[in-house]
């Protein structure tokens, strides 16, 4: 009796968990193995053979511009990372601590407010920023501090300025939720023990908010690295980030087999820093 | 050297505020640019560009395709993170660990990953491109963030009113739509505006999962294409204007309740 009952909800529990397992399973995972064995493959003129390969992990490691792609996205991701972590941080601490309780909401809301511009709309507006004749050579100009419109648009420098601006959005958001979490009692008991507000914030508030520094640093490499917009808007075709790479296989040659190779490349990357991240993490902890 | 120290955290405040808001305001300016192109000097209003991209058809049907998108993806997202919700935290299933990693899994994964092992799929398996191939991989993305959303909210202050509609006789479906949900709806109404922000300004897989009906950020794509204009600024504002809009819906409805209680 007892069992049947028992039975009969673990069914009812299995049909509602099917849907959602159902999708992910069709839409994800599926996928997901096609692009796994897809990289195995070789395109032969518009034809996709199934060779299984390593083909195109060989060609990912000889083949310059390919690897290159990899080198500068890891490049770019790293500087996007340090500096927007460098200028997040301050705004997150002077919001959490200076600003008055009662604007606090209203002073993070409007931090992140640009955030819901469209995406593709916000690296559009940096273009505007930074081309030949755009608005921040006209105001170095008029200031008088430069002679001749600067090269700024489709360079490195525009892909970070446009990366650092959304991500230190995103990092204020983390590192002020961290922030806010610390007991008042710690600052106290600091400054109980003889610490200035600099040794207090060095030796107690930055090694209890690392976690948090980290998390956000975490999310800000996964999606700085994977973005394929912001490059091909800002950076121009000088130097390609790996996406840009995969995109060009795609869209150019149709050849999926190296596209999903890359992809795969991309994504042992992010695992491998997300293994280290987590390991990290763990020692700080004990 | 004193006043100077006080002041430098507001003077940092203002810098990053600057640089936080510069290109939004520079694209908001310059939709009104009375001229060909969306760069200094200013040369006085006008309401033209607006015009033309209330006008332009292919605009305003992208638009629509994105609403659509947006709202359809969005509703069956909560639907699916709802129920399997329900099904996890109500019930022990074996290997329920294994299933919530599952289910979270895409999330850990870059969009662009997920548009090609969905348009390597569709083509291995002959299906064409539409805004259905769109829809399906906005559900892929959102249910992860909608079943953790809704998760992590059916805690066990609920249970006690869904055993006593239950002894009252209420069939297994009624105690979830009239006790369960309503009880959830910030978390419901949290899950949904936020996935539909998300498809709303999905970009790469919408790109490569579209073919003739695309959306909005794909049509501003291909708008970018001509060069600098004043009206992709225009189009860039009305975005922004109705991010903006849902996030004031989302702050008042949701988060203002949610923290008064």
């Amino acid at each position: 009796m007892s069992d049947s009952i028992e039975r009969r909800a673990r069914r009812r529990a299995w049909g509602l968990v099917l849907p959602g397992l159902a999708w992910t399973g069709l839409f994800f995972l599926l996928p997901f193995a096609v692009m796994v064995v897809t990289s195995f493959a070789r395109r032969e003129g518009r034809e996709i053979v199934l060779a299984w390969s390593l083909q195109n992990y060989v060609d990912f490691v000889e083949k310059s511009f390919l690897l290159r792609g990899l080198v500068v996205s890891l490049e770019i991701t790293a500087l996007v990372v340090v500096i927007s972590v460098l200028l997040a941080y301050p705004l997150a601490w002077i919001i959490a601590e200076r600003v008055p309780a009662r604007w606090q909401r209203t002073a993070l809301i409007l931090a992140v407010l640009p955030f819901w511009t469209s995406y593709v709309v916000r690296s559009y507006a940096w273009v505007l920023l930074l081309s030949r004749n755009g608005v921040v050579n006209d105001a170095l100009l008029s200031l008088g501090l430069v002679s001749e419109p600067l090269e700024m648009a489709s360079t490195r420098f525009a892909t970070v300025t446009g990366f650092v601006h959304f991500f230190v959005m995103l990092l204020t958001l983390t590192i002020y939720a961290n922030l806010v979490q610390l007991a008042p009692n710690l600052k106290r008991a600091a400054a109980d023990l003889g610490a200035n507000g600099w040794q207090t914030f060095r030796h107690v508030v930055l090694p209890l908010t690392r976690p948090g520094i980290m998390v956000g640093a975490f999310l800000t490499f996964v999606l700085c690295i994977g973005d394929y917009i912001t490059p091909q808007i800002l950076g121009g075709n000088n130097e390609l980030v790996l996406p840009q790479v995969i995109m060009l296989q795609l869209g150019r040659r149709a050849d999926f087999p190296m596209a999903a190779a890359l992809s795969l490349v991309l994504m042992a990357v992010v695992t491998l820093v997300y293994i280290a991240v987590a390991r990290w993490m763990k020692m700080e902890r004990t | 050297m004193r006043p100077l120290l006080r002041a430098l955290p507001w003077l940092y405040l203002a810098l990053l505020y600057t640089f936080i808001f510069l290109p939004v305001v520079v694209l908001v300016l310059f939709s009104f640019q009375d001229g060909r192109l969306p760069v200094p000097p200013f040369q006085g209003a006008t309401l033209r560009w607006y015009g033309e991209v209330l006008s332009d058809s292919r605009l305003m049907a992208a638009l629509g395709n994105s609403f659509l998108v947006a709202l359809g993806s969005s509703a069956l997202s909560v639907l699916l993170g709802f129920l399997a919700a329900c099904g996890l935290a109500r019930y022990h299933l074996p290997g329920s660990a294994l299933l919530r990693g599952v289910l979270i899994a895409p999330m850990t994964v870059s969009y662009l990953i997920i548009a090609l092992g969905l348009l390597s799929t569709l083509n291995a398996a002959g299906l064409p491109l539409s805004l259905w191939t769109v829809g399906a991989g906005h559900v892929v993305i959102n249910l992860p963030l909608c079943f953790a959303i809704i998760y992590a909210s059916l805690g066990g202050h609920q249970v006690s009113m869904e055993r006593a509609a239950r002894d009252l006789g209420a069939p297994e479906w009624k105690v979830m739509w009239l006790v369960t949900a309503p009880m959830l709806m910030p978390a419901l109404l949290a899950a949904f505006f936020l996935s539909v922000t998300f498809s709303w300004d999905e970009f790469i897989i919408a790109f490569l999962l579209s073919r003739f009906d695309v959306t909005l950020p794909v049509e501003i794509w291909s708008l970018l294409r001509s060069g600098l204009s004043p009206k992709t600024n225009a189009i860039g504002s009305l975005v922004f204007l109705v991010s903006v809009a849902l996030l004031l819906v989302l702050e008042v409805t949701v988060f203002r309740k949610a923290g008064r209680r």
